[in-house]
């Protein structure tokens, strides 16, 4: 099932060409990592860095898929070829999963968009790779923008809005009050705020501690820093209100990382992130390698016998990789 | 196979409300350790189609409960087909004992009637996905 170079370079060209079954495959390749996903990420990287890239991020429930449908509809009825990337989480006891975003953009994507649907199988490493070479191969085939929606809980997802322009979190009515909206993590990385299910109970508030939250922000210095503030966008995916207001806030977003500069120093971040997340995972590979060569089996017989800490063990390792190399 | 993680899109085709069925059946698969695209009520062939490849499936799978198997199961095997898509579909629902070889004949891989236990659907699905020139 693998494929050779010359098979992955074929199917790039004809992917590019707009034949959307190659695109396919070779998602697939890029979602199965080795050798394979690299000759395919490095083809894509040599054309790529002209796509605006949207995350979409929020709790489970909180309405991403139906609103990034709604999105998918402005976008296309606007003449944007765009694709969806749509992150699920795999079983961490069989590795299935069950994928299911399409059922609220399908009837709504136009022709000329494309949706795929990425499992995290397990390993945020793995996805932290295939993520950021989607998003390439995407935008060496000519899609704008490139949508990614994901899970809102844990680190990959803020890793996950690493990988985009513009990040848009979606909270509803009932997330939590003024002190879990100060607290760090996903709420800081928005660039946009949407708070949908709006014609719930609580949605103002949720507003509201939103806004107290960002006013803060202005009195702490940090707004001076990021020099933005996000906006809040009441909306009601179901229904499809404010989704065209997203789509204003998500254009005015591109424009202002446009005229700022910010927009060179954004992808800056997400090549480096992206070497580095790659440099971990060799060392990584390699390290594991090297714990079942004899020079690990000597360091774990001596941690074993108290000799030496794993810290001291885990250091010997690193030195002999970078003595090997 | 190898490492290859299978992915296989159901989905319910034309007007077919009954979706208890499939969202058994994409718990059985996840819990076998597949990747389930769930479509979910309402396709078209087209829209199956072009799921398939934009998603790369392995397997098709479609579930029938209006007795409109004998007319849609071949129309989205024609649909396969014309599309240059090599990808196995498997109907499973209400279907007649008599009505499975019409099927086959049609080009449908393989029928799962009501009855079948966990164990058939994962091993009918895995087949369908090893032994792709069947149909």
């Amino acid at each position: 099932m693998t494929l050779s170079s010359d098979a992955a370079t074929a199917l790039f060209q004809s992917a590019v060409k707009g034949e959307r079954r190659s695109l396919g495959k070779l998602l697939t390749a890029i979602e199965r990592g080795g050798e394979q996903a690299e000759i395919i990420a490095g083809l894509a990287h040599q054309v790529s860095g002209n796509t605006h890239v949207v995350g979409i991020t929020g709790a489970p429930g909180s309405g991403k898929s139906t609103l990034t449908g709604r999105l998918l509809k402005l976008f296309s009825e606007a003449g944007d070829k765009l694709a969806v990337l749509a992150v699920d989480p795999s079983s961490p006891l069989t590795g299935g999963a069950i994928l299911g975003d399409r059922i609220r953009m399908d009837d709504l994507a136009g022709e000329e968009s494309f949706i795929r649907s990425m499992a995290t199988r397990g390993h945020s490493g793995g996805l932290a790779l295939a993520v950021p070479s989607a998003i390439q191969l995407f935008d060496a085939v000519g899609y704008e923008p490139v949508i990614i929606e994901t899970v809102g809980v844990g680190q990959v997802e803020v890793d996950v809005a690493g990988a985009a322009d513009t990040t848009v979190v979606v909270v509803t009515p009932g997330m939590g009050d003024a002190v879990q909206a100060n607290k760090a993590g996903l709420l800081e990385v928005a660039d946009i705020f949407v708070v949908n299910k709006s014609d719930r109970p609580g949605a103002s508030d949720a507003r509201r501690d939103l806004e107290l939250m960002l006013d803060l922000g202005h009195v702490s210095g940090l707004e001076e820093i990021t020099g933005y503030r996000p906006p809040i966008i009441m909306a009601n995916s179901l229904e499809g209100t404010g989704a065209d207001e997203v789509l204003d806030a998500i254009k005015s977003h591109a424009e202002y990382l446009r005229n700022s500069g910010k927009i060179e120093i954004r992808q800056k971040e997400r090549l480096v992130m992206e070497i580095q997340n790659r440099i971990e995972l060799l060392i990584g590979s390699t390290a594991r390698v090297m714990l079942e060569s004899e020079v690990g089996a000597s360091c774990i017989a001596k941690v074993l016998e108290r000799e030496i800490s794993p810290a001291e063990a885990a250091k010997s390792i690193v030195g002999s990789i970078i003595a090997n190399e | 196979m190898g490492d290859h993680q299978q992915r296989v899109i159901l989905a319910k085709l034309g007007l077919d409300g009954h979706d208890r069925g499939i969202k058994v059946v994409a718990r059985i698969l996840r819990d076998a350790g597949m990747e389930v695209i769930y479509l979910g009520l309402r396709q078209t062939t087209a829209s199956i189609v072009a799921a398939a490849e934009e998603e790369d499936a392995d397997a098709i799978g479609l579930s029938m409960h209006n007795a409109g198997h004998l007319t849609l199961g071949p129309k989205m095997a024609e649909a396969i087909k014309a599309a240059g898509l090599d990808v196995p579909l498997i109907i499973g629902g209400i279907v007649p004992d008599e009505d499975v070889e019409e099927l086959m004949n049609a080009g449908i891989t393989a029928v799962l009637g009501p009855g079948a236990s966990a164990e058939e659907v994962v091993a009918t699905v895995q087949n369908a996905i090893s032994a792709p020139d069947k149909a």
